[in-house]
Formats: structure tokens, sequence, C-alpha cells
């Protein structure tokens, strides 16, 4: 794109000089186009004359003339000269220059507003532009400000925080110190006890041999007479074997109470036990058969891992009634091993019945809800149909084999033979029905068939006639007017096939040299006149299938 | 004033097993027939009565005098046979039966020494150093063995003897500070021995002294306030200064739960039973001038039936001074019901109710709030039906039937004031155990007996039998 040559029509002077000096000047683009408006302002009618007198006047019209040359020129049309130095002018030329002139104004005008559309536009882009960048100033310092605040506050619980640590940790000290000082004065306390305590024990066995001693026969027992003990028997002398006697009670009792309770131990656990058998039993019947992970055989070392194999330990029924540790671990480890699978299993299947509520079911196993429900449906419905069909059968059977009396046997065979009779009669008449039909249909097909044969006698006669005439009228003339007519719609009226075949003559003239080829359009034309006035069958049916067949014909 | 009377209750052989209810006033001992209160006996002793007991069998009652130091015994099959033992210079602070019924066991002044008289032989038995605790002297529910605290040079000893001969069977310490108390299991095999409220440690001797466990719960706060064994010796309940139960389980002697008491009860499965008071209704055709005895005791007590509170319930709750010794928070009452399935609590620091838990379930089960300050509970000894008295006029039953609140007519002058009319204030239960009952004393209480009647004691006013 060049620089936009600015050329301002001077409105102010007349002079010559001063045209080209603004024409010569003016060829610099301004920076921006804002300021500089291409202006071409169209000259109003009061100052035209003035306006169009400033450039050329009667004087100098031979250098505006040449002056206007050279700006053509120069600007690339065509020299308005007649010869490249004569004096005359090309009237044409002019004329075209002129017009090039305005359409280039005209295009330049398009431009001029294009260019102004397209500043207004971006005059408009920028101040929204600017409106928003002030806007976003405006939130940058507000967010700014904000983040200034919460920084505050955050460093007003951090702390708050500390404060709260350090309040907690003299807390800690001062409970750890209380205790210190309790249990520091608990024992100080024990000792002044114990000491007082001792004091006290000195008194009292200071007292007690002053109770003693005092020798106070009043401290005795009087009683009227003995009394017999409890349980009738007499005393007994302390001795030692009395009291081998006791510690040996003594432990009868405790071993009593252990056994019991032993016992009591014993049967919760045969119990327990008998549960955790079923229980696995149980699991392993709930899970799907499922292939055992090698890495779980070395994971469990000794536990079997083979469920048939545990079923098999199961069968043995003496296991359970020894107690010793290994057969213990291998009870519980292979029911926590069943219950974990367990656990697994019911996992997986919440899974799946979750995606399949979620809507994302792709696998080939699952089923979705509505298609199970309806397969139960369908199913259900087979059942329900079998179910009647079966019934009706055994009703029918029961029938054959029931035995009944002689009378409704009769009635039930006369009824089928009703029943019979009547079907036959049925069909008799559907049969009469069809024969007759056959019968219309067959005699058509004779009186077609000798239709038929008529016809093709009467066509070879009419073409033996045609080839003579062929023969006789050889010489035609090939120059016909070319009427290009459409060709007609071939079930029409049968003038618009004579139209038809004039043409189809017309056309076929390089063709008439074949001479059976030739002949035959003429002769089907009369055919098909024939035919028309002969049958009043419409003429629309009966020509496809005639003209087929002179299509056959001619193909032969 | 001193409390006076402690009745009990005995059958007598030769009355033809009739239900017997002993009672003292002043140095009389009274022995009535506990179906009619028609007197049958009327002993008489040298001093003011401090403390009755029945021997095992029933045969005996011994009345023990403390101030005179002197014990006497009196046969019911024989009212003329007569035994005294006085003590002396040596004081008398305690005095009980053995369980076989035939021999006594004294404690003298300053727990200088037990001394076991026998009432068949001449022959007495002395036991050193008995501690000076709650519960110094415990005997096995077969009554076979007794144990016995003892406290020598600043340190606790357990004592355990035979009871048929006293040979002493076992001597072990225990390592606790102060020892409070000690209680058999019901089988008879282990002993608990607990520490005083300034630590929290309880210790399961085995019969032979061997030490099976021990088990504290917390330092420093103040410790066990009561304990109580199941029936089935299959858990001992621990109830302790801070309003917690522990229950602890005989296979392991591991704590299994805790039952814990606080002001608001939340759990929606725990019925509540509230008592609430309602007014006499009055026929004002009826009144007369002067009002009739009845009338009056009509109008004047009021009546008392429970209703089913919502739950959340915010029980009224106290708390205790705290530069106090012995302050009034924590479990103080705890009681297996017989069939081991139900066991009643009480929290000092909420005194007007009474908390039962189901044992099987252990869980709360239902809690009875009273108008007054609950006093004290015992169970039926043969089903699961519990009695409360709160120090008024009435007694309260429960079941898991429902509850129900009893009162009790007064006879008498005591129905016009209130002073001596509200005075139940404690509870006692017969041990059923074949044919013997046995009882404690205290001020005004109420027994229970099996045959569906149970025994009111009044301060200073003679028994009252009501059928339940």
């Amino acid at each position: 794109m060049g620089d936009w040559k600015t050329i301002t029509v001077p409105v102010l002077s007349s002079d010559s000089k001063n045209i080209f000096h603004y024409t010569s000047e003016k060829k610099i683009s301004p920076p921006s186009m804002n300021s500089q408006v291409l202006r071409l302002p169209l000259p109003s009618s009061k100052n035209m004359h003035s306006f169009f007198s400033a450039f050329c006047t009667e004087e100098n019209i031979e250098q505006s003339i040449s002056y206007l040359n050279r700006e053509l020129t120069t600007l690339g049309f065509p020299s308005i000269y007649a010869e490249s130095k004569g004096q005359e002018l090309n009237l044409i030329s002019i004329i075209n220059c002129m017009n090039e002139l305005l359409v280039l104004q005209h295009k330049n005008l398009r431009a001029q507003e294009e260019v102004e559309m397209q500043h207004l536009k971006l005059g408009s882009d920028m101040d929204h532009l600017q409106n928003c960048y002030a806007k976003l100033k405006e939130q940058l310092e507000l967010s700014k400000r904000e983040i200034v605040g919460l920084q505050e506050r955050d460093r007003q619980l951090q702390s708050k925080n500390r404060n709260l640590h350090q309040l907690l940790k003299t807390e800690k000290d001062e409970v750890q110190k209380l205790q210190n000082i309790i249990s520091s004065r608990a024992t100080q306390y024990n000792h002044d006890m114990k000491r007082k305590e001792r004091e006290y024990n000195k008194l009292k066995e200071r007292l007690h041999q002053l109770v003693m001693n005092k020798k106070d026969k009043k401290i005795a027992m009087e009683v009227l007479n003995y009394v017999g003990r409890a349980d009738g028997k007499r005393g007994a002398w302390r001795t030692d074997k009395t009291e081998a006697r006791n510690e040996e009670e003594m432990y009868k009792v405790l071993l009593s109470d252990y056994e019991q309770r032993q016992k009591q131990l014993l049967v919760e656990n045969a119990e327990l036990k008998k549960v955790l058998q079923q229980m696995k039993k149980e699991i392993i019947l709930l899970l799907p058969p499922q292939k055992q992970k090698p890495k779980e055989r070395s994971e469990d070392g000794l536990v079997l891992s083979d469920p048939e194999e545990d079923i098999g330990e199961l069968n043995k029924e003496n296991m359970w009634e020894l107690s010793c540790e290994t057969v213990r671990e291998q009870l519980t480890n292979s029911i926590r091993k069943q219950w974990r699978m367990l656990k697994n299993h019911v996992e997986k299947l919440d899974n799946q019945v979750s995606r399949v509520h979620s809507g994302t079911l792709n696998e080939k196993d699952v089923i979705s809800r509505e298609d199970h429900e309806l397969e139960t449906e369908k199913l259900e419905l087979e059942i329900q149909q079998c179910k009647e069909m079966i019934k009706t059968q055994q009703q029918l059977l029961q029938q054959l084999m029931s035995p009944c009396d002689d009378d409704t046997t009769l009635l039930l065979q006369d009824c089928y033979l009703l029943e019979e009779r009547e079907r036959l009669q049925e069909e008799w008449r559907l049969f009469r029905e069809q024969k007759k039909n056959f019968e219309k249909e067959r005699r058509s097909f004779t009186e077609a068939a000798i239709r038929l044969g008529l016809e093709r006698k009467a066509f070879e006669e009419d073409r033996g006639a045609w080839l003579k005439q062929q023969f006789l009228s050889m010489s035609t003339d090939y120059k016909h007017s070319e009427n290009v007519t459409t060709p007609s719609a071939f079930l029409g009226s049968c003038d618009q096939d004579n139209r038809l075949v004039k043409s189809t003559s017309q056309r076929k003239p390089p063709c008439m040299l074949s001479g059976p080829v030739s002949a035959e359009p003429c002769q089907t034309s009369q055919y098909i006149t024939r035919n028309s006035a002969a049958s009043k069958k419409p003429a629309g049916d009966s020509k496809p299938n005639q003209w087929v067949e002179s299509d056959k014909e001619e193909t032969e | 004033t001193p409390w006076l009377s402690s009745p009990a209750l005995g059958r007598q052989r030769s009355v033809g097993f009739a239900l017997l209810q002993a009672s003292c006033v002043q140095y009389r001992l009274v022995v009535r027939d506990a179906r009619t209160l028609q007197i049958l006996q009327l002993y008489t002793c040298l001093d003011q009565i401090q403390y009755i007991e029945w021997s095992s069998d029933s045969l005996f009652i011994l009345c023990a005098m403390y101030k005179r130091g002197v014990v006497q015994v009196w046969s019911l099959e024989q009212p003329d046979w007569h035994c005294k033992i006085d003590e002396g210079s040596a004081g008398l602070v305690a005095s009980c039966w053995s369980p076989d019924g035939r021999h006594i066991l004294n404690t003298t002044e300053f727990h200088l020494r037990i001394t076991v008289w026998s009432l068949c032989t001449k022959s007495v038995s002395y036991i050193k150093y008995p501690k000076a605790c709650q519960q110094g002297i415990a005997f096995t529910k077969d009554g076979r063995y007794m144990a016995v605290a003892e406290r020598r040079d600043c340190k606790d000893f357990v004592s355990i003897f035979v009871c048929s001969d006293w040979q002493l069977l076992r001597h072990f310490d225990t390592e606790t500070q102060d020892l409070f108390g000690i209680e058999w299991a019901p089988n008879g095999c282990v002993l608990a021995a607990w520490d005083t409220c300034l630590e929290y440690k309880i210790l399961l001797y085995s019969l032979d002294g061997r030490l099976l466990s021990t088990y504290r719960a917390y330092e420093w706060s103040l410790g066990i306030k009561a304990i109580a064994w199941s029936p089935s010796s299959q858990f001992l309940a621990i109830g302790s200064y801070d309003e917690k139960v522990r229950i602890l389980n005989h296979v392991t002697w591991k704590k299994i739960t805790e039952f814990e008491h606080p002001a608001t009860v939340a759990s929606s499965k725990t019925i509540v039973y509230k008592e609430v008071e309602k007014s006499p209704s009055v026929e004002t055709e009826r009144l007369s001038f002067p009002p009739t005895r009845a009338l009056a005791s009509s109008l004047f007590s009021t009546q008392s039936k429970y209703d089913v509170s919502q739950v959340p319930v915010s029980l009224q709750h106290i708390k205790p001074v705290a530069d106090r010794a012995n302050p009034k928070m924590g479990i103080g009452m705890l009681a297996f019901s017989p069939d081991n399935c139900f066991l009643a609590t009480k929290n000092d620091n909420i005194p007007n109710a009474v908390w039962i838990w189901d044992v099987q379930k252990l869980k709360l089960f239902v809690v009875l709030e009273q108008l007054c300050a609950v006093q004290s509970f015992q169970w039926d000894p043969r089903q699961p039906r519990l009695a409360v008295c709160t120090g008024n006029s009435k007694v309260y039953l429960w079941s898991p039937a429902g509850c129900v609140s009893v009162q009790v007519p007064m006879e008498g002058k005591a129905a016009a004031g209130t002073s001596q009319a509200s005075c139940f204030q404690n509870i006692f239960p017969l041990v059923n155990q074949s044919e013997h009952y046995h009882v404690n004393g205290s001020d005004a209480f109420l027994e229970l007996c099996e045959n569906g009647y149970f025994c009111l004691q009044k301060r200073g006013v003679h028994n009252e039998m009501q059928k339940t």
C-alpha cells in the first residue's frame, strides 16, 4: 500500500500556479488518518462555477490540458491526445479517462467509508478496552486490599494460636508440677501416718498388757449349759491331722470350682467350634466356585487353601474333638480366609450393582435390571402359555382316555362328523369358485391367443406390403425441415402418435439404408391406428404391450 | 440417742415354723409372731441393747450391749437357757455370730483383738491385730471359711480361718496402703480386698492365698466406694467416687464395661419412672369436726404415683462440698438382683435416683426418680423385685413389670405428726438360704420376706407388718 496521496482541491485561490504548488506538495500522507480525512467534498452549487473556473480558465486551456494529460498518464491512463504530440484531443480517450476517474472516485469513496467505519469501530473498541482496564484496575486494587486484610487476620490468628500453645504448655507444666506436689505430699503423709500408727500400736500393746495383766476374772463366759453343735458332731482337738485335713478340704473346694469352670468352658468351646464349622461350610457353599490363586497358597502356609480339601477335612467328624493348638489355628485361619473371600465377593457384587445403577455397565455376564425383568416377564409368559397348553392337552387326553357314556360318545362323534362335513362343504365351495375363475381365465387366454394369431398374420401381411413399398420408393428427399419437436408422450392420442411417427421418420434419415428396419415405423403406425380403431380398450394399456412386441419384432 | 432396736426375722421350730420377729426396746427383747404380731417371748437384758442378731438356725438371739461390754444370748427353744459373755475392761465394739450359729465373735475396744467364744465347748480363740475397717470380717456363703483383715507393723494382712475348728488356714499380706474391706465371692473361692478411697486398688485372692489379679482404674482421685459380687460370681461391680461403676469378669479379671451415671439421661431405650405427688381428693361433705383419725391421716398424707418421663431427663444433681472428708459423691450403693439379671446402683451425687442396669445387655434399663433422697434399697431374695425407701411413709417397689408406690398406713399418734411418721430409713433383706434369715440392724427399716410380707420398723414404734 502506498501512501495516501491527498489531493486537496484548493477552494481559496484561483491561481494556476498554486494548483501545481498544491498538487506537488501534498503527496505526503499524514501519519494519522484521523486528522486528515480524505477531503474531496463535492463543491456546492454556489461556487460550482468558481470552483470549476479555478483550475482551467480560457487562458490556460492548453496548459491545463497538458497538465491533465500528464497527470493522467502518470496515473496510468491512456493519453487524452489523439496522437502523442498533437493538439487534438481524443474525445473517446477523454471520456474513458473520465469514466475511469469516476469509477476510481466511487471506489475511493467506498474505501473511505469503510475506513471511517473501521475507525469508528476501533474507536469504540478502544473505549471499551479502556473501560475494562479501568474496572480491572479497580478490582485489582480491591483484591490487593482484601489480601492485605486477610494476611493481617492470618497473622493475628497465628499469634493467637501460638499464645494458646504457650498457654497449653504452661498449663501442662503446671499440672505436672501439681502432680509431683501431690505425690510428694502423699509420701509425706504416708510416712507420717506410719509413724503415728507405730505410736498407736505401741499404745495398744501397752493397753493390752495392762488389760491382760489385770487378770480380770470378769472376762469370762457364763453359760447355763453348753449347747450341742449345730451339726450334732462332737468337738475335736486341733492337731496336725486336722490341719492337713483342712488344707485338703480347701484344695478340694478350689479344685471343684476350677473343674466346674473348665467344664463350662469346654462346653462353650465345643458349641462355638461347631458353630464355626457350620459357618465355614455355609460360607464355602455361598461362595461361587473360584480358582485358587497360587499366591494365596504360599501365604497361608500350613492352611489348606483348596475348598474341596477343606470340605474333605470337614467330613472328618473327630476333628472338632481335638483341641490342640494347630487344629484350632487351622480352623480359625480357614474361617478367616473364607470370610475374607466372602467379603470380597459381596463387595464385588455391591460394586456391580452400583455400576448398574449409574448406567455404565458394559460387562457381558451381568445383565441390567430392565433386561432381567424383561427376560423374567418373557419367561413367565412362556411358562403361562406352556401351562395352558399342557392343561388343554391334558383335558383332551382325559377326554380321550376317560370312558364316557355311549350316548355322549355318539353325540360327540356326531358332533365331530358334522364339523367335518361342514368343513368339507366349505372346501368344496372354495374349490368350485376357484374352478370357475380358472375357466374364465382359460377362456380369456384362448381368446387372446386367437387374437394374437390373427394379428400376427395381419402383421406379416403388412410387413410384406411395406417392404414392397420401400423397394418402390427408394429415393427420398434428405433435406427435411428441421423440426425439432420434442417427442410427445407415448400414451397420447392417435394424432400425436402420427406426429411421432412423422418425427421418427424424419429423424431416421441415415438409417434408411437398411431396408427392413426403415420400413417398420410406417407399418407399425398403420398397425397402431388399426388397433386403436379396432378395440375399445384404452390406448394406453394396449400400446405398451404391442409396442414392446413390435420392438421385439424389430430386434428379430 | 443411739439407735435402739434391730428387729430380725426367724422361724421357730417349736412353734411350727412360724415367722418370728425380734425387736428390742431399751433393755427388753421382744419376740413376736410375724403374722399376728403376737408377743411370744420376752427377755430382759442387763443394759440397753445396741445390737441383736439371730443365729443362722434361728435358735438363738444375741443381744450386745456395748457400753457394758456384755453379750447375752437367748434361746428360743428353751426360754430358761441363758448365756452371758463379759468382755470386762477389754470393752466391746462389735459382736456377731459365726455361720454355724454356735460361736460368737466379739471385737474388743480399739480393735485390740477378736475373741471367739464357743457355746459348745469351753474353748476360746483369739485373733490378734484385727483391722479396724468397715468390712474386716467376711464369711463365705457356705460358712466354711472366714477371712479377717489384720494390720501389723503398718502393713495389711489377711488371715483365712476354717470355721469348723478355727484353725488358721492361710495368712498373707496384701499390697494395699490401707485395707478398707474384704468380701468373698458367692462361690467361696475368690476374696476381693480393696484399698482405702485415697487409692483405687482392688486385689483378688484365691482361697489358698494366691494373688489372682490386681485392678487399678486411675490414680490420685478418690477411689473405690462400694463393691458387689454377682450371685453367680461371674461379675464384680466396683462403684467409685468418679460416679462410675466398673464391672470385672471372673475369667480374666479385667474390666468389661463401665457404667456412667450422668445427670442427664439421654438414651431413648431407658425408662425413667418419676415419682409425682397427687394430692388426694377431698369430699367436702364428708368433712366433719373434729376430724376422725382416718380422715386426718388421709388428708395429710400425700399420695404419690409413678409417671414415665420422656427422655432426655435431667436429674437433680448436687455438688458436694470440696473440703470435707468422705464427700457425698460417687456410687455408694450397689446390689445385684438374685437372678443375676439386674444391678441396682445409687450415685450419691444424684441422691434421688436409683439406677437399674440390665446385666445381660450391660446397658441402663430403668431409672427411678424419687421425690426425696433414697435411703436404702434391697432386692427380694427370690425374684427380681427391688424395694426402695426414701425416709417417708411410703415404700416403693420396682419389678420389670412396673413400678408402684405403697403407702404404709400408720397407727396411733404417728398419724397426726409428721416427725415420727417419716422414718423409713433402711431396708433389710432376708437372705434366703434354706430356712435361715439373716438380718442386720440399724434404725427403722424394711424387711422383705419370702411369703410376700414385709416388715417395717420405725424409730421407737412397734413393728408393723404389711402385705405386699
